[in-house]
């Protein structure tokens, strides 16, 4: 079983129901016994850094995230990917987890080209830089669908995939048995699919 | 970098498709869910959902239409028809959308934009205005294209995006259904005046249309719906044909 994570942000349809469609069975959940019982966890999330990030603390369930993902494979997606950083200058600056060296930045500050567009928002090419396991069933540059305003950087060493939009936007991650997608998986079609299933597998 | 998208549209009434469609090989050829299984193993980038009912049964069967496309189709989905409150919002962003298009519930009533933006966030809220010319001017039509606002389009899609607007859809009335080609004189004028995605409708008759419209700076998706659903244009072929005029597809 997997628990998916429930800390009050983000509309979970897509990601429940994408689960269901590949057969693997989950639970949105707060409910300690249950993150313990399950075989991997999903941190998932929208919304502002600072306050997704209170919103977890508040939950207490913090402490019990770190020890499980020790144990079993835990995915953050979106700003859940964001939270497994060490912080984020998003509106003020904030700790996240700290599973992953780096920070979150934005991209309307960084983006050499002012012209493009933030959020950035569509279909992107993932540039597979380092063979993992989740990312087993997927080519090299196949399309995934992302929606963001910030970025993962300063983690080369963690970074599994990425994606070109006028900077390299940190696609993947990986530390232990942490794995982070910036893109939405339940929302990439069926490339998606193929790293859910992956996640499933791990 | 990323993609431009092609969409098609979905106009649904009491749980059928309408509009002309021609698809061979399905079992129910107005089912909205067959015809969205259709277009994403066709490789559509997104699909748009219109619910074109007046009456509440027509919504509940809608919504029920949502529910299934979305537990098995997982693209991103936009839901518009009928979205008038924030309460409209949340019955469809519950069933699965990821985005909602406003129309004439923003028209009616200026606050819901802001409203929608600052809860669900700007990704989320659609703007999609009707527009035609007279004299010589962009004018917003609403009723489904039949009444003059009197209000100047771009002002208005202009103020839309300040309101919270993350994305437009620009239908062009007097282009709508001629099938040659997007109305680029009015997308040009729109792109000059704002920089969120805009989605291009009405118009789109053969593929040439969709290279010509992605050569306009600005402009991020082609939207159709009879030319797709009768396999006037076919999608898969349609985004292979642009990838070798050098634009970026998802394949």
């Amino acid at each position: 079983m997997i628990a998916i994570i429930d800390y009050g942000v983000g509309n979970l349809f897509s990601l429940t129901s994408s689960l269901a469609y590949l057969g693997l069975e989950s639970k949105v959940t707060g409910k300690p016994q249950e993150i313990e019982a399950a075989d991997r966890i999903i941190l998932p999330g929208v919304g502002a850094f600072g306050d997704a990030m209170d919103k977890l603390n508040q939950t207490g369930l913090v402490p019990l995230i770190r020890s499980q993902a020790e144990k079993k494979p835990l995915l953050g997606i979106c700003l859940g990917m964001q939270l497994l950083f060490e912080k984020s200058c998003e509106y003020g600056e904030h700790q996240g987890l700290g599973f992953v060296k780096g920070e979150i930045a934005s991209l309307a500050e960084d983006l050499p080209d002012k012209t493009l567009k933030v959020p950035h928002i569509g279909w992107n090419a993932l540039h597979i830089r380092r063979q993992d396991p989740l990312l087993r069933y997927i080519r090299d540059g196949e399309y995934v669908y992302y929606v963001h305003s910030f970025y993962g950087k300063n983690c080369a060493e963690s970074t599994l995939a990425d994606s070109e939009y006028g900077l390299t936007v940190t696609g993947v991650v990986r530390s232990g048995l942490v794995w982070g997608t910036q893109f939405h998986p339940e929302k990439s079609g069926d490339t998606g699919l193929r790293i859910l299933k992956a996640f499933g597998e791990l | 970098m990323i993609t431009k998208r092609i969409i098609p549209c979905l106009d649904v009434k009491n749980g059928r498709v309408v509009k002309g469609t021609n698809f061979e090989g399905l079992r129910d050829m107005a089912d909205p869910v067959e015809m969205a299984r259709f277009y994403n193993t066709a490789g559509a980038d997104e699909l748009v959902f219109y619910d074109i009912t007046a009456s509440a049964e027509g919504r509940t069967l809608f919504t029920d239409i949502l529910t299934r496309v979305a537990r098995e189709i997982f693209i991103p989905l936009t839901v518009g028809g009928g979205i008038n409150t924030l309460e409209d919002f949340d019955r469809v962003l519950k069933c699965g959308a990821d985005k909602v298009s406003v129309n004439s519930g923003a028209i009616r009533n200026p606050g819901l934009i802001p409203a929608a933006a600052q809860k669900y966030g700007d990704q989320c809220v659609v703007l999609s205005t009707d527009v035609k010319r007279v004299d010589g001017r962009f004018m917003v039509f609403a009723k489904g294209g039949r009444e003059n606002t009197g209000m100047d389009a771009l002002d208005w899609i202009e103020q839309g995006v300040k309101n919270g607007a993350g994305e437009l859809v620009i239908n062009s009335i007097d282009t709508d259904g001629v099938k040659d080609g997007f109305d680029l004189e009015l997308l040009d004028a729109v792109a000059a005046r704002v920089s969120v995605p805009i989605i291009a409708s009405g118009g789109a008759g053969k593929k040439e249309d969709f290279a010509e419209l992605f050569r306009h700076k600005g402009m991020d998706a082609g939207l159709a719906a009879s030319i797709f659903h009768t396999k006037q244009v076919e999608i898969r072929p349609l985004k292979e044909y642009l990838r070798s005029c050098g634009i970026e597809m998802r394949l």
